[in-house]
């Protein structure tokens, strides 16, 4: 069987859940951290699904995982740019001008 | 699981992990490690890996050179790369007072033997290409200091511990400790109860709830820090940057994200690990005065963990007055994770073969009630 791919953004592998999971990486937060899935640019939002269900199969034939890692912000990639600026009507000065 | 142990290490974090890694090493492995969640739940999978040398104690300079020593044999010696990078650390002075401390600083860390120099913005300049300068009175730049990838140090102690024998148990909460008199005879968790003498709290933000179960109380208290992770790019910083007007630091990892926090004076004591756009507001603001070049770096994700934070900044490292095999490893504030290797090597020499080192009785908790605090002034986001 080819490679086949569970993770775009970070290219994770089936074959790297498989090792993880032989390395005793047997929780969705485990395998996060140690094959780095959901920490690319989808942060998760693509290949969540897929990875809690191939670990209910290594784990024995659930279908799926329940207990998703927890979502974090931010929704999307956003510039840095974007939360640098003023609030509107706050009277703070912006981030050029702070003491 | 198992029902007894000789010793019981209450946090699988990376301070109860070092001990149980370098008491292993001493052929001491009748060792139970509980951990209430997976590996890297608490601040060891929260942080941002700054590993230096710059501190304004003597204590602390030494501990620290011993760690750095340690941290770069730590991948040979338990086969996980840990992406301990040398980039320097650069701290940037925005007003006279804190020019004067690192001034006194860097005398201290340079007779200790550290490199450390105090720089121009102008010269900073060079280390971090785009440093606005305006603003800046003076930075200290000690280019050994540096940033690892936490994960793989936890995973890489505990795999050696047990291989060589050592017991962890994960997803496994403690609800109670039972004494009898000043003897602790049982361990009660979740999944069972575990006979043993002797019980390590390493509990980082949870060591007050821990103590408290026998009957001690601890001054820690656990303080919410926020953290952000930017998208890749290109490696261009060497240095981890921070900025002591609020507490501001960042560093690029070995992936190219720029990672970093910032202090909130305003922060209350919680167990809350929720993030707040306020954060993103503040750490946003910080990174573009520093930085202006950040401003189109797009943030990926935000989260939080724990600093557990003592009175004076320093641990509570050793023995309580009133019960036996009752150890403290805890109250570590934010560098708790850049001390481990040192600590866990002098906690299993000192517990195993009774060589003793003055940090035991410096920093015991009966200094708060002596009044002797060991005050550390340099602690960082």
């Amino acid at each position: 069987m080819g490679k086949i791919i569970v993770c775009h953004c970070e290219d994770v592998t089936l074959a790297d859940l498989e090792e993880a999971f032989e390395h005793g990486f047997r929780d969705l937060e485990s395998l996060k951290r140690y094959t780095g899935f959901a920490t690319g640019l989808c942060q998760g939002k693509c290949c969540t699904a897929h990875v809690a269900r191939f670990l209910g199969a290594l784990k024995g034939g659930d279908d799926v995982v329940a207990d998703p890692p927890r979502t974090r912000p931010l929704l999307q990639p956003t510039p840095v740019a974007h939360f640098a600026g003023d609030l509107p009507g706050s009277g703070e000065p912006g981030p050029q001008e702070a003491p | 699981m198992r029902d007894r142990a000789e010793l019981v290490i209450i946090g699988g974090g990376v301070i109860g992990l070092s001990l149980a890694y370098h008491l292993a090493r001493l052929g001491f492995t009748d060792v139970l490690v509980l951990e209430q969640g997976y590996l890297c739940f608490g601040a060891s999978g929260r942080n941002g890996g700054g590993v230096r040398q710059q501190w304004s104690t003597e204590e602390n300079i030494r501990l620290m050179k011993e760690s750095v020593r340690m941290f770069r044999r730590l991948a040979t010696e338990t086969g996980y790369n840990i992406w301990f990078r040398q980039g320097g650390y650069l701290f940037l002075a925005r007003d006279a007072q804190t020019a004067a401390q690192l001034e006194q600083n860097v005398r201290l860390q340079n007779r200790c033997g550290v490199g450390t120099r105090l720089i121009q913005p102008r010269q900073a300049a060079r280390i971090v290409p785009g440093l606005a300068t305006a603003g800046i009175e003076v930075c200290a730049h000690n280019p050994s200091d540096g940033v690892l990838f936490p994960f793989p140090v936890v995973w890489g102690m505990a795999r050696v511990a047990q291989d060589l024998g050592v017991t962890i148990e994960t997803f496994t909460r403690v609800s109670r400790i039972e004494a009898q008199g000043r003897q602790i005879v049982k361990v009660i968790t979740d999944r069972g109860a575990i006979a043993t003498h002797r019980v390590v709290n390493a509990a980082g933000a949870w060591s007050w709830q821990i103590a408290r179960m026998l009957g001690v109380e601890l001054p820690n208290k656990p303080y919410r820090h926020e953290i952000l992770i930017c998208e890749p790019v290109k490696p261009f910083l060497d240095p981890m940057v921070s900025d002591l007007s609020d507490g501001t630091y960042f560093s690029q990892t070995m992936r190219g994200e720029i990672c970093g926090g910032v202090s909130d004076p305003h922060e209350p004591s919680s167990m809350e690990t929720g993030t707040s756009f306020e954060f993103l507001r503040r750490m946003s603001r910080s990174l573009v005065r520093i930085l202006p070049r950040l401003a189109n770096l797009k943030i990926l994700r935000a989260w939080a963990g724990f600093y557990d934070e003592t009175p004076d900044g320093q641990p509570i490292l050793g023995r309580v007055d009133s019960i036996d095999g009752f150890i403290q490893l805890n109250g570590f504030g934010g560098h708790g994770f850049m001390l481990a290797p040192v600590i866990g090597k002098l906690a299993a020499e000192w517990i195993l073969r009774k060589v003793d080192h003055p940090i035991f009785s410096r920093y015991d908790l009966g200094r708060f009630a002596r009044g002797e605090l060991q005050k550390e002034t340099f602690v960082i986001g």
